[in-house]
């Protein structure tokens, strides 16, 4: 009986940690999983480990970042991201030069098409990574933006 | 609710939904100053915002200050005419708002 006990418990505990690593889309957790550590990091790579848990990527030609070469006002960078990759789980945003550089993280459910379309920031002239999680991997490209008028602090 | 700060299009085309939304929010990045008083503006801006399509989460996203004031955002996924989709937002400060619409 009090072996019994313990398998079920130890199995319950192995199943609740292993839920907490993988488990990367559960509804309703989001808030309480806010990435702090990740939005507050100052580089990029400390943003992408924080953000995908790896802060390498490879580069992929697949992944097709549509953002204005020039954009007038860093306030208002419209950026869409699209990639031909299968099964892409999340898709992150990053712009270099920020003063954190971790833009948004879209995790994408079954179903989903790897497309996102949004408007961000960029404080000054930099790059703008995407970063996809496709099949347990990491894939990234880049596009520089170049800003004539800052849109961080003003 | 009078008014919600949320304006949201779904669009079916070829079993494909095309959501677009704007939600309105002044995103503060908590790094601007107050001209007048010279005090720091504190951080003010949307944290997460997910996707619910017939009762499965389709997309939740996690947002930092790097938004754009009055977030516009769009993305895509499997579905038809006539599908309900929720949308969510929840801001720093614990507000958030919401809004269920059809599938055109």
């Amino acid at each position: 009986m009090l072996r019994r006990h313990f398998l079920k418990n130890t199995m319950a505990t192995g199943a609740a940690v292993l839920a907490a690593s993988s488990g990367l889309l559960i509804p309703g957790q989001v808030l309480a999983a806010w990435n702090k550590a990740a939005f507050d990091a100052k580089d990029v790579a400390s943003a992408m480990k924080g953000a995908v848990g790896s802060d390498s990527a490879e580069a992929s030609d697949k992944i097709k970042i549509k953002a204005p070469d020039i954009a007038e006002n860093g306030a208002v960078v419209p950026v869409t991201i699209s990639s031909t990759l299968g099964d892409v789980k999340s898709i992150t945003i990053i712009s270099e030069k920020n003063g954190t550089p971790l833009v948004a993280k879209f995790n994408l459910g079954t179903g989903s098409e790897a497309y996102v379309s949004t408007r961000i920031k960029m404080g000054k002239t930099s790059n703008i990574i995407a970063v996809c999680e496709s099949g347990g991997k990491f894939y990234k490209a880049h596009k520089e933006v170049k800003v004539t008028i800052g849109g961080c602090g003003g | 609710m009078a008014k919600s700060s949320i304006k949201i299009r779904a669009k079916a085309k070829n079993g494909v939904v095309t959501v677009k939304a704007l939600i309105s929010h002044k995103m503060e990045t908590g790094l601007r100053k107050d001209k007048k008083t010279g005090k720091v503006i504190p951080a003010h801006f949307i944290q997460a915002v997910d996707c619910v399509h017939n009762g499965a989460a389709v997309m939740n996203a996690e947002w930092g200050v790097a938004i754009s004031k009055n977030p516009y955002l769009s993305f895509k996924f499997a579905g038809k005419s006539g599908d309900a989709v929720k949308l969510t937002w929840t801001d720093n400060t614990g507000k958030s708002d919401s809004l269920e619409t059809k599938v055109k």
